[in-house]
């Protein structure tokens, strides 16, 4: 599948803002994080700004971004019109506690149910963002049963991964978030090599000679493409990443996206409740670009059954 | 409303294909590409129509452009049991298709009354999503419109009172010289197409992909080994030297007797 970039970073960027989002709901209402103007500004800035930056790159790829208020419409069949609903949704409830630890300075009370609230609200919104995906019958590597752990668990960690960085510099229990980035990450790391290995291991969905039904005549073969230059499927579904290029980059994902933050967490762990912020800064920082670097792969790696149709031998 | 008819569509408008006869001409296609381009989902945009280059490697040099309609041409089997198959490919109106299901808008739908998958192209928002929902390749983007656009079963002919009424079936069916192509009503059993699927196994296309397509596929005979017993000799140097024994001077008898026999010798000093 084609790796568009608006996708791309909208599925990452408002993973880690929707993960930043569900801890600061029960960080607030746990009393883990203390209400402060400074924490509450830069973190609901950062949350929020990262969703609303994600949803709006989300509308670049669409033909006609003035229609996108049309998505929130088909909520009983699609699950990207209900991801859309979810996003919205969940704007009120963060909304409302922001305001509270923001104004009033208290995250905790009924502001910190409207925290818990929004918690849940990005919980579902992640969930319906890979069920988008999962639901695909044509895509075997996203109808997975990993497909929508994966989108929760990144979005977990990343969040995890700006929250320990939050708590370093505007107070809190640092060692908390510290750990729970720690421990998500080793999660998202055996999650995404069970994935792999998985994908790589699969039966495909479909063949040239199941996508034909010719199979009972024997082998099949591409002789004549339809077109002699490129058309919108073939660009759109055709996209396919070499296998060895493929595995560097699943290396490198781990690296960036799992090694180095762990080890600057633990450089942060060392020092205790006065953990620096630069190296967990630094962990932030690697962790998204992994988490970029594997959603890049999650659609490049993708391969589409249409595609046995153009000359695929499988997909 | 993107969800599905309640209940499956009496009627089930669709085409039926005999991959034992289309000869891989593209007349479907270009007509198909001809009617719609001024039709429902007009235009069906066409980029660098006159590029010479014929680019394979994706970029934007070539000419490309929106069909819903499109002939593939396989090699089918080995050595001996080889064949070519021509495979014309196009939207199926399937009965449970999720590129419906997954729209987000409304602009996807399967119409009650006769089962046609179509797009409102005014609610469509181009999020192509319904695109990567289909197994069939069916629907192309128009980057010019920003929208989707899909096989109507030219709904702007079938139903169409201003032509007459042999006219009304779909442009690749009107114009397939080799009659590959049938249009009908497949939710009726006693209907012509349901009776030639019926009586060729015509079958579905990737049927565990569970959109239950419309469209059938009719598969190619059987291949023949033996010629049939006509009581012509098998061997030609046979005919040849029974020919030569026949005729004085050795001369082949032809079918129009002594005289032409004779004309035949005499031009041919």
């Amino acid at each position: 599948m084609h790796p568009a970039a608006s996708v791309i970073f909208f599925t990452t960027a408002s993973g880690a803002g929707y993960g930043l989002l569900f801890l600061l709901g029960l960080a607030g209402a746990a009393g883990l994080v203390p209400a402060s103007l400074a924490f509450g500004l830069v973190g609901f800035t950062v949350a929020l700004g990262l969703i609303t930056a994600g949803l709006m790159a989300s509308t670049f790829h669409l033909g006609h971004p003035e229609r996108a208020w049309r998505a929130l419409s088909q909520w009983r069949s699609s699950w990207l019109s209900r991801e859309g609903v979810a996003a919205v949704a969940t704007y009120l409830p963060a909304g409302l506690f922001a305001l509270g630890w923001v104004v009033f300075g208290t995250a905790g009370g009924v502001w910190g149910l409207f925290g818990l609230l929004a918690s849940l609200g990005a919980v579902a919104t992640v969930l319906c963002t890979g069920m988008i995906y999962a639901s695909l019958p044509t895509i075997r590597q996203w109808r997975h049963p990993l497909t929508v752990p994966g989108y929760l668990a990144i979005g977990l960690y990343t969040g995890a991964l700006l929250m320990a960085l939050l708590t370093a510099a505007f107070g809190g229990s640092v060692q908390i978030f510290l750990w729970l980035a720690v421990v998500a990450g080793i999660g998202v790391a055996a999650l995404k090599l069970a994935y792999w290995q998985s994908i790589d291991s699969g039966a495909p969905a479909a063949t040239a000679e199941s996508a034909t039904g010719l199979g009972r005549l024997g082998r099949v073969r591409l002789l004549e493409a339809p077109t002699t230059s490129q058309n919108f499927v073939m660009r759109e579904m055709g996209y396919r990443v070499a296998r060895k290029h493929a595995h560097k980059l699943r290396a490198i994902a781990g690296a960036v996206g799992v090694a180095a933050p762990v080890v600057l967490l633990l450089i942060g762990a060392v020092a205790g409740e006065d953990a620096d912020v630069v190296p967990l800064f630094l962990a932030a920082l690697a962790g998204s670009a992994g988490a970029v670097v594997e959603r890049w792969l999650f659609f490049a790696e993708a391969t589409h059954v249409v595609t046995t149709y153009y000359g695929a031998e499988a997909a | 409303m993107t969800s599905l008819p309640e209940t499956a569509t009496a009627r089930k408008l669709g085409l039926v294909i005999d991959l034992d006869i289309c000869v891989g001409c593209h007349a479907c296609a270009v007509n198909c590409k001809e009617w719609n381009t001024g039709g429902h989902s007009a235009p069906l945009t066409d980029w660098n129509a006159y590029s010479g280059t014929e680019s394979s490697d994706g970029d934007d040099a070539g000419a490309w452009g929106v069909w819903f309609n499109r002939v593939h041409t396989y090699e089918v089997g080995d050595g001996a049991e080889g064949r070519t198959v021509h495979f014309p490919r196009s939207c199926l109106h399937c009965e449970t298709p999720a590129c419906v299901t997954v729209c987000p808008t409304g602009a996807s739908y399967k119409r009650e009354e006769d089962g046609i998958v179509l797009v409102n192209a005014d609610l469509c928002i181009g999020c192509k999503l319904c695109s990567w929902a289909c197994p069939y390749g069916a629907r192309e983007y128009d980057h010019a419109d920003g929208v989707m656009k899909k096989c109507t079963l030219c709904i702007d002919r079938i139903y169409n009172e201003n032509l007459e009424e042999v006219d009304r079936v779909p442009a690749c069916v009107s114009t397939c010289p080799a009659g590959a192509r049938h249009f009908g009503d497949l939710g009726d059993p006693g209907s012509a197409v349901s009776q030639l699927v019926a009586e060729r196994g015509g079958y579905d296309l990737m049927p565990e992909m569970g959109y239950k397509p419309v469209n059938k596929y009719l598969p190619p005979r059987p291949q023949k080994k033996t010629c049939g017993a006509t009581g012509a000799p098998s061997r030609l140097e046979q005919l040849a030297a029974e020919a030569a024994d026949a005729v004085p001077g050795g001369a082949p008898q032809t079918t129009g007797g002594k005289f032409l026999a004779w004309v035949d010798a005499v031009l041919s000093r």
